[in-house]
């Protein structure tokens, strides 16, 4: 070592040997505590080589926007269904409750996922091209197909009541929607499992490790959540009379939710890590605490208006917390280098790969 | 429909190009690189791609510290352990000592370098054309993966989807060249058009970055493995040229010295759509679920 050299290491601006070797699974053992079994106990303490220790892969350049946008989408979805099937069994506040929810809930969503664009004035580019290949594209159809329809069955439901006092003018337009709220609601319900489970496929066919590991089990999870928001709101807003589909739906999307989202963690090996710590684990916890409460509470809320609308409410949060869990367990998952690495120089040691 | 993944002898072919170009890459053979960085500034000057910051890393010599929208050659610096030095051969290089005189074990460097100039990989099967929502993403006539970047509106989903960490988003004041959508290297698109050696490849001055027809640089690719090991650096290795691997293969490929997270790459890049149509049917399976627990929740019970 040179004299430069010394100093400059003294000072700290010289790394030391750059191959840092790290416990990769020492953090996993401080959560978990008592109930949760340790799956992980059969893999051996991995140790992984970096670039100074900088990530790998990117992580998404996306905000808030994108799981809001992931969340509003699935209460979007799930509302619409509570809304057609309301329209059908003759249960007029829970219809209008969805229809307008699926309204509101689908227009906030599509805000979101214009203002995440880098460039807001190029959206109508999405619709340049049909892609499979593309989860965003193909979302951007099925948004286009589904968008429509709900706003159709939504505005209806907002100018029907009023239309006595509109002017003269705009009430035969009125008339008109208020006749095609019904088939477009129908059409709204159809197209809505889409919209509630293509998002988890935006998110997994990534190279972001923890979402990647989840593709198995994620659209499960989006559609047991969606149900479980939609359901929840619609306790929250409708008569406890007319909310027993609601309930059903919300309690089922619960189970699903929670059932599943206990296995996909436990087959995901080390990229699971980001789900139980930091911010996404935070989200995560309050989110399985605000469903399993709400999914109780809809048994209990059967009579009580309130007991009914603070489990909704409860299951409503759960399922956003859920979206933004798993966004920000991605974003971590994608900035450690370690969860790019590790896994993959597992899949090489196996030999199950060539490698590149 | 193209091919998802697996190799793929001819993806300009496979996209739709009816007179395609011979596949164009580059082998960036580390072993030669001398850690210069003309290969970054002549991209830069080249592609008017602005400056990423001006900051000291404290990573060695690398103070542009990885591949982004506005560092489309990034040079790593990897200081190591030296080990046993009993392959080096003298080039007979000017020196403090006296010529026939033995080098004091003291004065003798304590780490060795290794240097290596990463690029977008061009792969077979590119994560960030296959998500691309827009179509901004395409593949050109010489294989490569190129954004135009008036048709780009920033959605962002390339960034995760890359296996290599290759493309970004451009950061910066709105209204400056190109802030807010993808950005990567074009394989000087430009350049192949007019014939022309793209611009790092032109400016390198050892002939690190061989650029040309792809079946030519895997051909010069392997003797140079050959020749390494056959002069005792066991640890030559390519990364990135067999079309057996996770993207098909690359258009852009590596000889490396050492294991590839060493330099940041990650060892077993896998395209995220080589499981796209598995992923549709479960999202399929989940939507059919949804729509029948509805059905459920309004047949089944009271109330």
């Amino acid at each position: 070592m040179t004299e430069h050299q010394a100093q400059l290491r003294a000072e700290g601006r010289l790394d030391e040997p750059v191959q840092s070797q790290r416990g990769a699974l020492d953090r996993r053992r401080k959560r978990g505590g008592r109930r949760r079994r340790d799956e992980h106990q059969m893999v051996p303490d991995a140790t992984f080589t970096s670039y100074y220790g900088r990530p790998v892969v990117k992580a998404s350049p996306w905000e808030a926007d994108i799981p809001a946008y992931l969340f509003l989408g699935g209460l979007a979805a799930g509302s619409s269904l509570l809304g057609a099937g309301a329209s059908l069994t003759d249960r007029p506040a829970l219809r209008r409750a969805g229809r307008i929810s699926a309204l509101s809930a689908i227009s906030l969503s599509f805000a979101a996922l214009v203002h995440d664009l880098g460039r807001p004035s190029r959206f109508v580019n999405m619709l340049r091209v049909v892609k499979p290949t593309s989860p965003m594209s193909v979302g951007t159809w099925i948004l286009t197909g589904y968008g429509p329809l709900a706003g159709i069955a939504g505005a209806a439901e907002l100018l029907t009541p009023v239309a006595g006092r509109l002017p003269a003018g705009l009430r035969p337009p009125v008339r008109l929607l208020g006749r095609l709220a019904g088939p477009a609601g129908l059409g709204a319900a159809v197209v809505a499992p889409a919209v509630a489970s293509y998002t988890a496929v935006l998110l997994t066919h990534t190279s972001t490790p923890t979402w990647s590991a989840a593709r198995k089990h994620l659209p499960f999870v989006f559609v047991g959540s969606a149900a479980a928001a939609s359901g929840g709101l619609g306790m929250l807003l409708a008569p406890v009379s007319e909310a027993g589909p609601a309930r059903r739906l919300a309690l089922g999307g619960a189970l699903l939710e929670l059932g599943v989202e206990h296995a996909m963690e436990a087959s995901m090996g080390i990229t699971a890590e980001p789900l139980h710590t930091g911010t996404g684990g935070a989200l995560l916890r309050a989110s399985k605490a605000l469903t399993a409460f709400g999914a109780v509470g809809s048994l209990l809320g059967r009579r009580n208006r309130v007991a009914a609308a603070v489990s909704g409410a409860a299951l409503v949060a759960g399922s956003a917390c859920t979206r933004f869990g798993i966004f920000e367990a991605g974003q971590a998952s994608a900035r450690d280098p370690k969860y790019t690495v590790v896994p993959q120089r597992e899949r090489v040691e196996r030999g199950e790969t060539s490698g590149a | 429909m193209p091919s998802l993944s697996g190799p793929l002898p001819d993806p300009a072919a496979d996209a739709g190009w009816e007179q395609a170009q011979p596949r164009k890459g580059f082998f960036t053979d580390t072993s030669v690189c001398i850690g210069c960085k003309a290969c970054e500034v002549a991209c830069k000057e080249w592609n008017g791609v602005p400056d990423d910051g001006f900051n000291l890393l404290g990573s060695s010599y690398d103070n542009t510290g990885a591949l982004s929208a506005s560092t489309w050659r990034h040079v790593a610096f990897i200081e190591q352990p030296r080990t046993p030095a009993a392959n080096t051969v003298s080039l007979g290089m000017p020196s403090t000592v006296k010529p026939g005189e033995a080098m004091s074990p003291d004065s003798a460097t304590d780490f060795r370098w290794l240097m290596s100039s990463d690029v977008c990989k061009h792969c077979t099967h590119a994560g960030c054309l296959d998500v691309c929502p827009t179509g901004s993403l395409f593949r050109t006539e010489f294989g490569t993966v190129v954004v135009q970047d008036d048709i780009c509106n920033g959605c962002g989903y390339c960034v995760p989807a890359c296996p290599f960490g290759v493309i970004d988003r451009r950061i910066g004041e709105q209204g400056q060249k190109n802030v807010g959508i993808a950005q990567k290297c074009t394989l000087c698109y430009d350049r192949l058009g007019a014939g022309k050696t793209p611009a790092c490849a032109q400016a390198c001055p050892t002939e690190s970055i061989p650029f040309g027809d792809l079946d030519e640089l895997r051909e010069r690719a392997a003797a140079r493995v050959e020749a390494l090991h056959a002069q005792g650096v066991e640890s030559a290795r390519l990364y990135g040229e067999s079309p057996d691997d996770g993207v098909g293969g690359s258009g852009a490929f590596f000889l490396l010295l050492d294991q590839p997270e060493v330099y940041g790459l990650p060892p077993d890049p896998v395209v995220p759509t080589r499981d796209l149509p598995q992923m549709w049917r479960h999202a399929a399976l989940a939507a059919a679920g949804l729509l029948a627990g509805a059905v459920a929740a309004f047949l089944g019970g009271r109330g």
